[in-house]
């Protein structure tokens, strides 16, 4: 039975598509009059676009952890933002140890490599103790159950590394070797954004070998398409999604270390926000894809370095900087109405499992 | 029937033998404050608290505060009127949230007297209604913000006293120190839309246009944000020469490290006040910290050395925020009040009339205090402000003091 387009467009989709289109146009509005105005030079511009790469790559290492675990558990975990947080947390005694005895600046490569491998484990442990402790028994249960359980865990863990280090923030000594800049043209590129954004292309690039031609990777998407026939091939799901857990920990340990890179301060309650702008990411790019939360991580991490000054600026809005957050998650909204499963998401996702 | 109505008068002769003996034992006093009284009996403590940030990343600010205070207990010998002090508290978190918290759980408390917080004047919004209400006198050791004490002004509660100075002090001399001794012209300001933070920075706009000098850019930033470039880039855009940021931790911390990392803003002076005066700012802004100036009350003379030798003797270190003197003098301010509207009994009872213990600390005139000479106007300005300005060097806490009125 065919229906005319009367029948078959319902009033709330036209909502969605005003509402849509009404962001769409005070974006551009907004745009347009920010570069008539002409306040910002080009240096600020590709100052605001090169930071705005570094943050997203940030968010699509912590992202990594959310889309693996979701491609093959259908679940969320949110306890990931203090895996993330309990690398760096507590790679800050090393970090502080080494500056203390000079050896930071002598071999910042070292030193950095050190300190990024102590996070890394840190965060690997917490992952895999989590999934172990918070999840497994619930493996059978209720999609909701393991959702309230990681919300749970998130509040455990935040509040367990309170305990540890005390409510305060640890900061993070300066790098000689990665201060200053290099100056391309009339334009500054700051050395700690591009270390972040190498740094980040590469660990992405690993990672999504590591997912699509390595044994595990590919035992990994098999238990991913239907962990009973994965099963019956042979594979233990058990340990394929033990290892899964284990990469999203060692990544987010390593973003935590980049992340760190720019924002030199650490503290037990870190991660809440990172952890939920890397969420948005996952869900922007199509969650469940790994290709995906790296666009969609450098979409969005563009969009919040950008925007305030972009469009917000533009319509005349004070202290736009103040609403940035709010700005990244308008944009989600935004794609989602058109792209209900994110830009490269597949539209089969949840009949999957 | 009549075994029933012999019960129900027995009930009735023996409730009244209740109520006369009671009567009985209070009726030497009868508290006519207006708000009440507290009555401690003979070896009771006396209940003081503190509403200060004592966790968190501005914990140097409330504990320096705290230690302040302790060091006046033990210098009292721990009592007032031969009754021990009790002293506890809460957190209060330098946030409205905090504040609302700490002051709902210490107006449910009717033994407390007096309340020596908050630190943050966003705190003092929420939870001075609350302390107002419980009849409490609160003297504050830091809370700087204009609204607290002005007449009329909805922020201004009875019952709410301060040692510290009032921002529109402290605003002009942060103006007249950058037009004047550093011969700038061009200002950006940014707040985290604390009422500290916001208040200060108009007053020092406002001074500074008035002293003849440019406002740039009026910015915002969330107490939260990490990421400053946005905020940062719209400044530089403007040009200017000094950045006005009176915040708090961690953003703070994050201004001082990313400035300097924007388009054109590698040479700009930056500039903070009273509440970025701690040792957590000598971590949280690291290598960049070198040059960094605050506005703060500077504090001096031979009782003050004798008070930083005790702080370091009790704590193991030197003072490390800037309202401890401050706090030392409210819990001073408080005693004498106390002791002065006190009605001792013969047994030892101290009975404290609410209304009385208010008017008393408001009446404080040429008190003698570590931060100077201390009289109290009625809105509960008690401050004799000296302030300095400070320079931060890397490695080096506390700052240099590189310029006084």
């Amino acid at each position: 039975m065919f229906r005319t387009w009367r029948q078959r467009v319902t009033f709330s989709d036209i909502m969605v598509w005003i509402i849509g289109l009404a962001i769409g146009v005070v974006v551009v509005w907004g745009t347009i009059s920010t570069i008539q105005s002409g306040k910002y030079s080009a240096e600020s511009w590709f100052d605001l676009i090169v930071k705005g790469l570094a943050l997203g790559g940030v968010y699509a290492l912590i992202a990594m952890g959310y889309t693996l675990v979701y491609g093959i558990l259908r679940m969320i975990n949110f306890a990931h933002s203090e895996v993330f947080m309990s690398g760096p947390v507590t790679a800050v005694f090393l970090a502080n140890a080494l500056a203390a005895s000079g050896f930071l600046n002598k071999q910042p490569l070292l030193s950095i490599l050190a300190i990024a491998l102590l996070s890394m484990l840190v965060s690997m442990t917490v992952a895999i103790l989590v999934e172990r402790i918070a999840y497994r028994p619930l493996r059978n249960a209720p999609r909701l159950v393991p959702l309230i359980t990681a919300i749970g865990a998130s509040f455990f863990l935040q509040y367990t590394f309170r305990g540890f280090y005390g409510s305060g923030f640890q900061a993070y000594p300066t790098i000689d070797a990665l201060a200053g800049s290099w100056k391309i043209g009339t334009v500054q590129l700051y050395k700690t954004q591009a270390v972040v954004i190498m740094a980040a292309i590469v660990l992405m690039f690993l990672l999504y070998a590591i997912v699509m031609w390595s044994k595990l990777g590919k035992a990994m998407r098999a238990v991913s398409e239907d962990r009973e026939a994965a099963a019956l091939m042979g594979i233990d799901a058990d340990k394929i999604i033990v290892f899964t857990f284990a990469l999203g920990g060692a990544a987010a340990g390593i973003g935590g270390i980049l992340y760190i890179l720019l924002f030199p301060i650490a503290h037990f309650y870190m991660g809440f926000i990172p952890g939920l702008k890397a969420f948005t990411a996952a869900v922007l790019g199509g969650i469940g894809n790994v290709p995906g939360a790296f666009l969609g991580s450098m979409v969005l991490g563009l969009i919040e370095s950008l925007g305030p000054n972009l469009f917000l600026d533009g319509l005349g809005i004070p202290n736009a900087s103040q609403l940035k957050d709010a700005l990244a998650f308008i944009i989600l909204v935004f794609i989602l109405i058109f792209r209900p499963s994110g830009i490269l998401g597949e539209r089969t996702a949840q009949t999957k499992a | 029937m009549s075994k029933r109505l012999f019960v129900v008068l027995s009930l009735f002769v023996a409730a009244a033998m209740l109520l006369a003996s009671c009567g009985g034992a209070t009726s030497t006093y009868t508290c006519t404050d207006a708000i009440g009284c507290v009555t401690i009996a003979p070896g009771d403590p006396i209940h003081i608290v503190y509403a200060l940030v004592v966790a968190g990343p501005n914990e140097s600010l409330g504990i320096d505060s705290r230690n302040g205070i302790e060091i006046a207990i033990s210098d009292t010998g721990g009592t007032i009127l031969d009754h021990p002090v009790q002293f506890d508290g809460e957190d209060t978190g330098c946030s409205a949230e905090g504040g609302q918290a700490a002051g709902t759980k210490l107006a449910a408390d009717p033994t407390i007297v007096a309340v020596i917080g908050t630190n943050c004047s966003s705190e003092a919004r929420v939870a001075m209604p609350l302390f107002s209400a419980a009849g409490f006198v609160v003297v504050s050791p830091s809370n700087t913000a204009p609204d607290l004490t002005e007449a009329g002004n909805p922020n201004n509660y009875p019952g709410y006293l301060r040692t510290a100075h009032n921002d529109k002090v402290q605003g002009a001399v942060a103006a007249e120190f950058v037009y004047n001794e550093l011969g700038l012209r061009k200002a950006a300001t940014i707040h985290d839309g604390s009422l500290y933070a916001e208040k200060l920075q108009e007053v020092f706009a406002t001074h500074f246009v008035e002293l003849g000098g440019t406002i740039t850019a009026q910015e915002a930033v969330d107490p939260a944000q990490t990421d400053m470039s946005s905020v940062l880039t719209s400044i530089a855009a403007g040009g200017p020469e000094i950045i006005y940021f009176p915040i708090f931790m961690p953003a703070g911390g994050f201004l001082i490290r990313q400035a300097r990392n924007t388009p054109g803003l590698e040479a700009v002076k930056l500039m903070g006040a009273d509440g970025l005066f701690s040792s957590d700012v000598m971590e949280g802004g690291g290598a960049e910290i070198e040059g960094f100036l605050v506005s703060s009350p500077l504090t001096q003379g031979a009782e003050y050395d004798a008070f930083v030798a005790k702080y370091q003797e009790m704590f193991g270190s030197a003072p490390i925020s800037i309202f401890h003197a401050h706090a030392y003098d409210a819990y001073m301010m408080i005693k004498a009040a106390i002791e002065k509207v006190a009605i001792v009994q013969s047994d030892g009872t101290v009975i404290i009339p609410r209304q009385a213990l208010r008017d008393a600390v408001y009446a404080t005139a040429n008190f003698d205090g570590l931060t100077g000479n201390l009289t109290c106007t009625p809105t509960g300005d008690c401050a004799d402000p000296y302030i300095a300005v400070y320079e931060y060097h890397a490695g080096q806490y506390p700052p240099e003091v590189i310029w006084k009125p």
